[in-house]
């Protein structure tokens, strides 16, 4: 089981221009929060379940950046159709990297579906996702660098992870325009 | 330009070319039908089928942080599935516009359409969409037009109902 935070920050060290990062609501914001404040990166703090079909409007508008996002087990779980949406109206440049803790730990550690019979990988690959893996191994980050910026999307990645509760890393502002209007001036300069 | 066409769907999709409208997302209603052919003809429209209307919402939104305006599509049985997701433009003052095709209201004959028929305004309401609504086919384009620029002007959620009593209600026969 990999530990999330310095996970996410190896694979946000020396991100390249082309990338803009969205994340889930939760942990998985303020994971990406402490890799270091960028004005590519939009996190969500609400709308549960809508971080999958906001990375894929952003992807298919931007077909020139690399978008990838980071989110969780719970929130993927909310919007498991979302995933065969992003497989029929496919993105080559979206990656989605599902940090699967097995459980919602931001509300007390509760077990999600993961912990128990269900499988992301096997339901994106069903979904119709083929690009669709899971990693275990903390030394494989490269790889998940490799399908992120040169590997024909879209692509889903589970990452196992511990189910431990992590430090809050709050975003540059919690005012959703603020966020919104700060990432998109990103994307026009 | 809103010109009135023989079929009011075409003043709907004259709308989103003015506007520049280049996404549509949708989960399909048959009143709806002939405006996502319209789309599906046009190159310069991305038309996405969704398996729930809530993630044309989050959609719409990430389309707009990539510089691109979306409209989503659904009949009124969907609008109650995109409440929380409502959050999302609501929050970050996202420009955000649906068409909604109304079920449960005018001569419907499914029983099971009338509680979110009647609910479909208040819950827009409730989250402080700005609800437009057409009754006649000769308001259709002047009304999708009035809510796009309202919601693409202004930054804020827009609805247009279209009425039941407009799109016809459809009767149905067993066997």
């Amino acid at each position: 089981m990999i530990d999330r935070r310095p996970f996410v920050q190896k694979i946000l060290k020396n991100r390249k221009d082309n990338l803009r990062v969205v994340s889930g609501i939760g942990t998985s914001t303020w994971d990406i929060m402490s890799a270091g404040d960028n004005k590519g990166n939009f996190g969500f703090i609400g709308a549960m379940g809508q971080s999958i079909p906001f990375a894929l409007g952003l992807a298919k508008s931007q077909p020139d950046l690399r978008i990838l996002l980071f989110t969780g087990d719970g929130d993927t779980l909310m919007s498991l159709g979302s995933i065969a949406t992003v497989a029929n109206h496919p993105v080559n440049n979206l990656t989605i990297v599902v940090l699967d803790n097995e459980s919602y730990v931001e509300t007390g550690s509760q077990p999600t579906a993961t912990a128990g019979k269900s499988n992301l990988e096997l339901i994106a690959k069903g979904s119709g996702i083929s690009n669709s893996y899971t990693v275990t191994n903390e030394n494989d980050y490269e790889k998940i660098i490799n399908t992120i910026y040169d590997e024909e999307g879209p692509s889903l990645i589970v990452v196992k992870c511990q189910a431990k509760a992590t430090p809050l890393v709050f975003p540059h502002s919690f005012d959703g325009s603020v966020s919104i209007n700060r990432f998109m001036s990103s994307i026009k300069s | 330009m809103t010109g009135i066409n023989k079929d009011w769907r075409n003043d709907i999709y004259g709308v989103f070319k003015d506007l520049n409208i280049t996404m549509v997302s949708h989960v399909p209603d048959a009143g709806h039908t002939p405006l996502i052919n319209l789309c599906e003809k046009d190159n310069e429209i991305d038309v996405v089928t969704l398996t729930t209307e809530q993630d044309g919402v989050g959609l719409s939104c990430g389309a707009y942080a990539g510089g691109r305006k979306s409209a989503l599509l659904m009949q009124s049985s969907g609008v109650g599935n995109c409440i929380n997701a409502l959050a999302l433009p609501n929050i970050c003052r996202i420009p955000f516009l649906t068409i909604v095709s109304m079920r449960g209201e005018w001569g419907e004959f499914i029983p099971w359409q009338v509680p979110m028929g009647l609910g479909t305004p208040k819950v827009l309401e409730a989250m402080d969409i700005k609800v437009f609504r057409a009754d006649y086919k000769d308001e259709v384009g002047s009304t999708v037009d009035a809510a796009a620029r309202f919601a693409f002007n202004t930054n804020r959620s827009a609805a247009v109902l279209l009425s039941q009593k407009m799109i016809g209600a459809k009767q149905f026969k067993n066997g």
